[in-house]
């Protein structure tokens, strides 16, 4: 195996080498930002879509898009927004971050690692592909049944849909059981399960819910596919099937998805606010087994998305009072939030205006979601745009705001350069306002009984105000993200040097350089806290507010002491993934190509199994003996 | 990295095996459910009852249980590196669990012919899935096992490799007692 000769300090040479070294790359730091850059990049496809969508509906009789065209943009909306930018931009913070967070050298399997991201990618592709044959699935996300249907959705974009979310879904099965050992397995000497990281603490709970609610879905996908493609008879009435079957192995997904959407936010908000407020976390206990009895209870709540199928008075009470006792752990965990700021030295810096914005909005979607879970006020919402308001309000209040917490919390980290302040609170402002300007008419028109996913509506319904404000929000959302992106490349042009701990961090990310060198910790540091760098900083006081930073040396020595051995670079995986790829693509072009990807897998695997894991024998420093690339 | 020294003293492919068959569990559950929910509910025959034969059944149930046996007797003999009886069970563990995916295709087979087809009706579509994506995991097993057994006589299986045998005897177990809940739920109490 190659060894490229490190520098240090800076290691700025971590993102350094060719394409190559990308596709080949098993460092978790580099796989967590390749699934940055493709949500990210996903996030504007996700968001152009939404954006014709808005135009569409910002007048009366909206002449911007077809309906046949509207269907297709909500639905790819989305399943992009879910499977391709909110997972995937949870994964990249998590890839990068727990790793350093626990103290570890890279992930239990490196290179099952970058075979869930490649997995992923292709997936993510394949999806899009539809969009060049000319026809996205129309389906919404939920592809409920019948609409789904080879009877009423001839065309090929189901297919696409299908198989394609399908795939994603084996990437997050892999991924989760790779992070679920990585977690519980690779933590630093004393790292004990209190003294995890709440981020990190709020992944595994993430990890285990994958685990759990990818399987049903992916079987609800294989009946879908049975019916489409081989003639059975699973969600068709006319042969004894009942289209609810979809609904119930959805949303037994479907809800624990949720949570896997927002823990991770959850993850972050409780980090950035101790930093920023120079206290520990408030309650940080109670935020733990919060987050395990939302995540627990979540499996037991899935058909307070199905009351108007009438499943009868005992199991909607059953799910609508198993809905609501979710409100008491959510409420812990925004009180304890609120706590921690409560008296603290507060920094007023980007992240923190992130996670705040993420309380408060995540306070409004919360709210509207008891409302949702009464029955009688959830059939009268049910399809309006009240459900529209109360999502995003989750989903972009709550998720976005706080992954965008958690980017340019660890921008300086992840790039080594400190990002724009005054760009980051302009993002912030503006996208707060666009948010709130788009969102919040929603619950109106919603009250109004406007419908969801409806392309147009006459001009004496009265709806055009509300939608004229939501559709001006969402360009000033747009705005925003432009002027992220404007910040994100400034920064990395020409942003001034981050060093190791710019925010006077607690945890051990803080402890070694920016970006952190290939093999993470020269020594695997012995963890005796839960903020072992503000111990090592401060001393045993919870009282660090008052501290002024001491510029003193981070605990991290550039140069380890002693040979490390890192696992190889590996072009197995991704060649794997390839394979799994061309299975699923291949069903939509021929047998012949299907057989292609197995071969292209089985091939992939068995190299991949049989290749040696470590780079045995050679100094971490220096050039290798021979050198080279 | 199994050299390296691990939180819980687990090495991580064990675990995670472990974890990854509590996604499984899930998977056949889901699978298993909808069997249940539809149970009955064709519209048109063949039925479980008219079709389903139970002694053979029985017959492929054994020799998938004895297939377990063999496995752990395999794993025993890497452990202790006693090669000539690791080649003998893993042997053993590919030519039973052979033997059941070969009962299996009969079964298919022999119900195709009786007009149970994915299409029929709702049971032979919950059935051939259900049963079909088990046999589908005891392929991928008995690939596995071909595997570790041409490892064996290539002389690359010793002692120091029972944890690959130990993970992979996690797995045929796991899909050995699927198939158990199976035979129980299809089979027997119909
Ligand atoms: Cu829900």
């Amino acid at each position: 195996m190659s060894v490229r000769a490190m520098t240090a300090p800076g290691h700025e040479s971590l993102y350094s080498g060719g394409m190559r070294s990308w596709l080949t790359t098993v460092d978790h730091k580099r796989i967590g930002v390749l699934y940055g850059i493709s949500a990210l990049f996903y996030f504007v496809v996700g968001g152009v879509e939404a954006l014709i969508i808005r135009l569409q509906l910002a007048s009366a009789d909206g002449t911007v898009v077809g309906a046949d065209t509207f269907n297709q943009l909500f639905t790819m909306h989305g399943t992009t927004m879910v499977f391709l930018v909110l997972m995937p931009l949870s994964a990249a913070l998590f890839n990068y971050m727990i790793p350093l967070m626990i103290g570890a050298r890279d992930v239990a399997f490196p290179r099952l690692n970058a075979f869930s991201f490649w997995t992923f990618l292709f997936g993510s592709l394949l999806l899009n592909l539809s969009f060049l044959v000319g026809n996205p699935p129309d389906a919404g996300w939920f592809g409920y049944a019948n609409l789904t249907s080879k009877q009423y959705n001839p065309g090929m974009g189901i297919d696409f849909w299908l198989l394609s979310v399908q795939i994603m879904g084996i990437a997050s099965i892999a991924s989760a059981v790779n992070f679920t050992v990585t977690i519980l397995n690779m933590r630093a000497h004393g790292m004990s399960l209190m003294r995890m990281p709440l981020f990190v603490w709020m992944a595994l709970i993430v990890q285990v819910l994958m685990l759990l609610a990818f399987p049903p879905i992916t079987v609800a996908f294989i009946y879908l596919m049975f019916d489409r493609f081989f003639g059975t008879h699973f969600y068709i009435p006319d042969a004894g099937g009942t289209p609810i079957l979809w609904q119930h192995l959805f949303w037994i997904f479907g809800h624990p998805e949720v949570y896997i959407l927002i823990l991770p936010s959850f993850g972050v908000v409780s980090e950035v606010l101790p930093t920023f407020s120079r206290k520990p976390l408030f309650g940080a206990p109670f935020m733990i087994f919060s987050g395990i009895l939302i995540g627990f209870l979540g499996f037991g709540v899935w058909s307070h998305h199905m009351f108007t199928t009438g499943l009868g008075a005992v199991a909607d009470t059953a799910f609508s009072l198993a809905t609501m006792l979710i409100a008491i752990p959510t409420g812990v965990k925004i009180f304890n939030w609120i706590a921690t700021l409560w008296g603290g030295h507060i920094h007023f810096k980007t992240p923190l205006y992130f996670a705040v914005g993420m309380v408060g909005l995540f306070i409004i979607g919360g709210l509207s979601g008891i409302m949702h879970a009464s029955p009688p006020v959830d059939i009268q919402q049910h399809d309006t745009y009240f459900v529209v308001a109360h999502l995003h309000y989750v989903f972009f209040g709550g998720t976005v705001f706080g992954l965008f917490a958690g980017i340019y919390y660890w921008w300086p980290k992840i790039t080594g350069r400190m990002i724009g302040e005054g760009l980051g609170k302009l993002h912030f402002w503006l996208m707060f306002i666009g948010m709130n300007l788009t969102f919040f008419p929603m619950h109106f028109l919603g009250m109004d009984g406007m419908p969801r996913r409806i392309y147009t509506y006459a001009a004496d319904l009265g709806w055009e105000r509300w939608n004229l404000i939501a559709t001006v929000g969402a360009f000033v959302i747009a705005v925003s993200v432009l002027v992220f992106f404007v910040n994100a490349v400034r920064s990395v042009r020409a942003g001034e040097p981050a060093g190791g701990d710019p925010w006077d961090g607690a945890t051990l990310e803080w402890t070694m350089s920016s970006p952190p060198p290939e093999y993470n910790f020269a020594i695997v540091p012995v963890v005796n806290s839960a903020r072992p760098f503000w111990l090592h900083k401060f001393g045993p006081t919870r009282d660090i507010s008052t501290r002024t930073r001491e510029e003193g040396t981070p605990p991290q020595p550039d140069t380890p002491p002693e040979r490390i051995d890192l696992p190889s670079p590996s072009g197995w995986p991704i060649l794997a993934a390839l394979g799994l790829s061309l299975v699923g693509g291949g069903a939509l072009v021929g047998l012949w190509l299907v057989l292609v990807g197995v071969a292209v897998l089985v091939f992939g695997v068995y190299r991949w199994a049989f290749q040696p894991l470590e780079r045995l024998g050679h100094p971490t420093f220096g050039p290798a003996p021979g050198g080279g690339r | 990295m199994d050299s390296h020294a691990t939180t819980f003293g687990v090495p991580s492919r064990k675990m995670a095996m472990w974890v990854f068959i509590a996604s499984e569990c899930m998977f056949f559950g889901s699978l298993i459910a909808t069997y249940l929910s539809y149970e009955g509910k064709s519209l048109v025959g063949p039925t479980p009852e008219e079709i389903l034969n139970i002694p053979l059944t029985s017959v492929s149930t054994f020799v998938l249980l004895m297939s377990s046996l063999a496995m752990v007797l395999a794993l025993d003999a890497v452990q202790t590196g006693d090669r000539r009886l690791a080649r003998l069970w893993l042997g053993a563990v590919i030519v039973l669990g052979g033997l059941f995916l070969g009962g299996q295709v009969y079964e298919f087979n022999h119900f195709y012919h009786e007009g149970l087809t994915l299409q029929q009706n709702l049971f032979g579509a919950t059935f051939f899935v259900l049963t079909g994506f088990h046999g589908a995991h005891v392929t991928v097993g008995v690939i596995w096992m071909v595997t570790l057994l041409v490892m064996s006589l290539r002389g690359r299986l010793g002692p120091e490799r029972s944890l690959d045998v130990e993970v992979a005897g996690l797995y045929w177990h796991f899909v050995d007692v699927v198939w158990i809940v199976i035979f129980t739920v299809v089979y027997l109490i119909q």
